[in-house]
């Protein structure tokens, strides 16, 4: 039986002991009820989960230790000479043998014994195959059977089934643990393994970046560098100009639409700024190279500028476009909390509109609006897409927004897009700067929540 | 202020009233500023969708050319076998060709030839060998068939080429423009409902290609980010804001939570290529990796939109519940779970909209690859709508350009009415 099959019996099965645990209980009970510890309900849901879990769990190790115990007793019943290969040119042959199984184009010919191998390969799939669904389902009538007996009067049924609950919904909470912490090991033994590839120092601190490795040891610039240096300024260069187009504009469109702004307007307002919020990045970095990157080059020219088609301007001004919602929702909030007394005040004293806002209502909310601009920050150094389409990919260390620039997360891209193996510093490089990346934005995560929240107590 | 020196004394009122005009002036400006920040972000927003739907709109339609095609049987089926497999075989693309050469019979050079060959496109031997296929009956009839014109044919006909470039800088050669005026004066040519786009997988041909296979693509991966995302999401809500003790653990779960929100999407593209592919050994390019990262990305999202719908349900209800002897757990989930699952929903279809437009983390995963087919089940490789869009913009043909100002279209169109749903939802359930 293949896999959805038997997941589907076994949840008729499921069903059907469901059914069988509530008729007993009720037989037991003589037909009332109240005789009963839980409500007849519990103990079918206690029968349907005993048929299940066990069953699910032996399930789920069979799949996941099946291939790797296959491969194992095929090899050892390899030919010694086969055997003998380094681990390798064996794991080509397994590679091999696996095709074969499955009707794939093989490498190189089928000889016989690369022949028998799969077809020893394919029987012990098919022994597998038939020996998991009949342990399957029986652990799953037998444990059903059992959890039926053991059915009585003043069984708990209803806590049994809660305590079943209850750890489902600790583990889905700890499911947010458990991916912080692979993506902290996943990026963190890559980028271990990289520097040792490459020395920590000249990877941090190195001034040119070109993650060319060479295939042949007399090739022409055989030598990658792994400076990252001008990534990281290509990096701050755009999010300084995204957030000098992001800052000002949220900030003074929030203070629009908290301050000034009629209800009216601000209902329109608002959730069309919210729709600039919503858009794919895909598609801001279309825009900015199709609209953004030729106006500015062409612009440029006008006046005598030479820009280079991809430049760090383009990127940054669209990237800036991205991130104004976000600033002025965030910025918003901060206004909003603001107690209106203190308003009042400064209008008793009397200072116009402007002023209150100025002197009283910015450096009252200014933590929270210095914790929202740190997110911002932090979202534009994570930003891919737009710097992927409109930025280049050479690595350049400039301060001049006209020219092209390349960042952590394009590099991250290039790196990985398309063939790679896991043992050249080129693909290994991508984790290292995404270890760099981040611990960054976890960083500025960090300082701007704490500053968020520390002032949000200060008026509550 | 009663003193008499030479100065004269200014009141207070009068300090005030002296530069009154220029604070006024001030606070005009300043909310003028305000104005235009709203303005500025305005006229983007109306910009892009402008550039885009000018650019893209074109794409929805296509030009098609009338050929008169009539099926040799000598050269189709020589035995007259009707044999599927000879059929098959048999060379269709010679027939276009030898049609075309019909048409305009004074073409004699080979050169000439090849630019009247590429009037139309290479698809219309695939459509003719489909109609032979399913319907063998044809071979020796004659009939009148539109075929799907060249990309360049086509931007041609849209006024994207322009004619009085030097010939040289032209992808349309002048020879190729007297053919198609020619084809047009006799009515041989015309706009017609771009069909291939939406039932097509992608293709190197602009004619040929369509979003039907990234559609699906996107729509396996949301299937399994939303099987996986909202009950995870809704369930550890549920127990962080019904349950949980308030100790370090708890704590540190709620951290972990409010930094995952902002981790840059690409990282979950490392965590996927790492864990799924690397360690677990699934393929790469198939629509259950996408699925799985996107739910560890949406997760976040959900659990802290769930949680803002369980506060909002008053304590009364839950005070009631109790009362009358449920346990904690029906409490929960008979009534307090029925009156937030309207917010919760909102939540997870604001989630389902981020991850319908993400790119980045499915580039790391491999969900890049030119593929051609239509995957058929979420193990199938496949790519998704937004990186069919970047794919597509990469390509230099001008035709691409226009296809992907669509595809963007498609993606905008699924993308607002998500939000305008989860709006709508959000409004139904406020007012009680």
């Amino acid at each position: 039986m293949n896999l959805s099959t038997l997941l589907f019996t076994l949840a008729i099965l499921c069903c059907f002991s469901f059914l069988i645990g509530k008729r007993r209980a009720l037989t037991i009970a003589g037909g009332k009820r109240c005789n009963l510890h839980s409500l007849p309900g519990y103990y079918g849901y206690y029968a349907s989960l005993w048929c299940a879990v066990p069953a699910l769990i032996i399930l789920a190790l069979w799949t996941g230790f099946e291939s790797s115990i296959i491969t194992t007793l095929v090899t050892r019943d390899l030919p010694t000479e086969l055997q003998n290969l380094p681990s390798d040119r064996l794991n080509l042959v397994i590679n091999d043998i696996q095709n074969l199984v499955s009707g794939n184009i093989v490498s190189g010919e089928i000889d016989p014994t690369m022949r028998a191998a799969a077809d020893h390969y394919q029987n012990l799939k098919q022994v597998s195959q038939a020996a998991l669904t009949v342990l399957v389902l029986t652990l799953a009538i037998l444990s059903a059977l059992l959890a039926y007996r053991r059915i009585h009067k003043a069984q708990r049924a209803r806590n049994g089934v809660e305590r079943a609950i209850m750890f489902f919904l600790i583990s889905c909470s700890s499911v947010a643990v458990f991916t912080t912490i692979g993506i902290v090991l996943s990026v963190l033994f890559e980028a271990i393994r990289f520097f040792q590839a490459v020395p920590i120092s000249d990877f941090l601190f190195g001034l040119k970046w070109s993650p060319q490795m060479a295939i042949r040891e007399d090739q022409v610039g055989s030598s990658g560098a792994f400076g990252a240096i001008p990534l990281f300024a290509g990096t701050l260069l755009i999010s300084f100009i995204a957030m000098l187009v992001a800052a000002p504009t949220g900030l003074m469109a929030a203070i629009y639409l908290s301050e000034y702004a009629s209800k009216k307007v601000r209902s329109i307002t608002k959730p069309l700024l919210e729709i600039l919020a919503g858009i794919p990045t895909v598609v801001y970095g279309f825009f900015a190279a199709l609209v953004v990157a030729p106006f500015i080059r062409d612009s440029g020219g006008l006046i005598g500028l030479d820009v280079s088609s991809e430049s760090a301007l383009a990127a940054g001004l669209v990237m800036g476009v991205m991130i104004i919602p976000f600033v002025s929702s965030l910025s918003d909030d901060a206004i909003n909390a603001v107690p209106q007394a203190m308003r009042d005040g400064s209008y008793g004293l009397g200072a116009t509109h402007s002023e209150t806002i100025c002197q009283v209502i910015i450096p009252a909310a200014l933590p929270g609006i210095v914790g929202g601009l740190l997110l911002a920050v932090s979202r534009a150094i994570g930003e891919t897409m737009i710097v992927v389409m409109a930025a280049g990919l050479s690595a350049n260390l400039t301060a001049n927004p006209l020219q092209a620039v390349t960042t952590v997360t394009v590099q991250m891209v290039t790196l990985l897009v398309g063939d790679q193996e896991f043992d050249s510093p080129k693909t290994l490089a991508a984790f290292a700067l995404g270890l760099m990346l981040f611990v960054t934005t976890l960083a500025l995560n960090m300082v701007a929540l704490h500053v968020v929240r520390k002032y949000r107590e200060q008026y509550e | 202020m009663n003193n008499s020196t030479s100065s004269r004394p200014r009141s207070t009122v009068e300090r005030v009233n002296a530069n009154l005009t220029k604070r006024y002036a001030k606070e005009r400006r300043f909310k003028r500023m305000g104005l235009g920040a709203i303005i500025i972000s305005l006229m983007f927003l109306v910009l892009l969708f402008g550039s885009i739907i000018s650019n893209g709109y074109g794409a929805f339609w296509q030009t098609y050319v009338q050929l008169e095609i009539h099926f040799e049987p000598e050269d189709l089926d020589p035995q007259g076998s009707r044999n599927p497999e000879v059929l098959s075989a048999a060379d269709y693309g010679g027939l276009v060709k030898s049609t075309l050469r019909d048409m305009f019979p004074k073409v004699k050079k080979r050169k000439e030839k090849r630019k009247l060959y590429d009037l139309v496109s290479s698809g219309a031997a695939f459509q003719l060998r489909e109609m032979v296929m399913s319907n063998p009956d044809l071979i020796g009839s004659t009939v009148q068939l539109w075929v799907p014109a060249d990309d360049d044919v086509d931007m041609l006909i849209k006024g994207h080429i322009d004619r009085h470039k030097p010939e040289s800088d032209r992808r349309v050669k002048d020879q190729q423009i007297a053919w198609v005026d020619a084809l047009q004066r006799e009515g041989k040519i015309e706009k017609r409902f771009n069909t291939t786009f939406f039932t097509a997988g992608d293709s190197r041909e602009p004619e040929l290609a369509g979003i039907h296979g990234a559609l699906m693509g996107s729509v396996f991966t949301l299937l399994i980010t939303l099987a996986l995302s909202f009950p995870m999401g809704v369930a550890a809500a549920i127990y962080l804001e019904e349950f949980a003790p308030t100790n370090r653990f708890t704590d540190f779960i709620e951290v972990n939570i409010n930094n995952l929100a902002a981790v840059p999407s690409i990282v979950f593209g490392l965590l996927g290529l790492a864990v799924f592919i690397n360690f677990f050994g699934l393929p790469r390019s198939i629509p259950l990796v996408g699925g799985l990262v996107l739910t560890l990305m949406t997760l976040p999202t959900i659990i802290i939109a769930s949680r803002a719908a369980l506060k909002s349900v008053p304590p009364s209800i839950r005070e009631a519940a109790l009362g009358i002897g449920a346990s904690r757990m029906q409490t929960v989930f008979h009534h307090v779970l029925p009156q937030a699952l309207p917010g919760m929903l909102t939540g997870a279809i604001i989630g389902m909209a981020q991850a319908l437009g993400e790119t980045a983390p499915l580039l790391m995963i491999g969900m890049v690859a030119f593929i051609v087919d239509v995957p058929a089940n979420m193990m199938d490789p496949a790519t998704a709508l937004p990186v069919q869009i970047y794919l597509w913009a990469d390509s230099p043909e001008r035709a691409f350009m226009e296809r992907t100002s669509a595809a963007i279209m498609v993606l905008l169109a699924f993308l607002i009415s998500m939000n305008m749903l989860a709006v709508l939802l959000r409004k139904k359930f406020e007012k009680r």
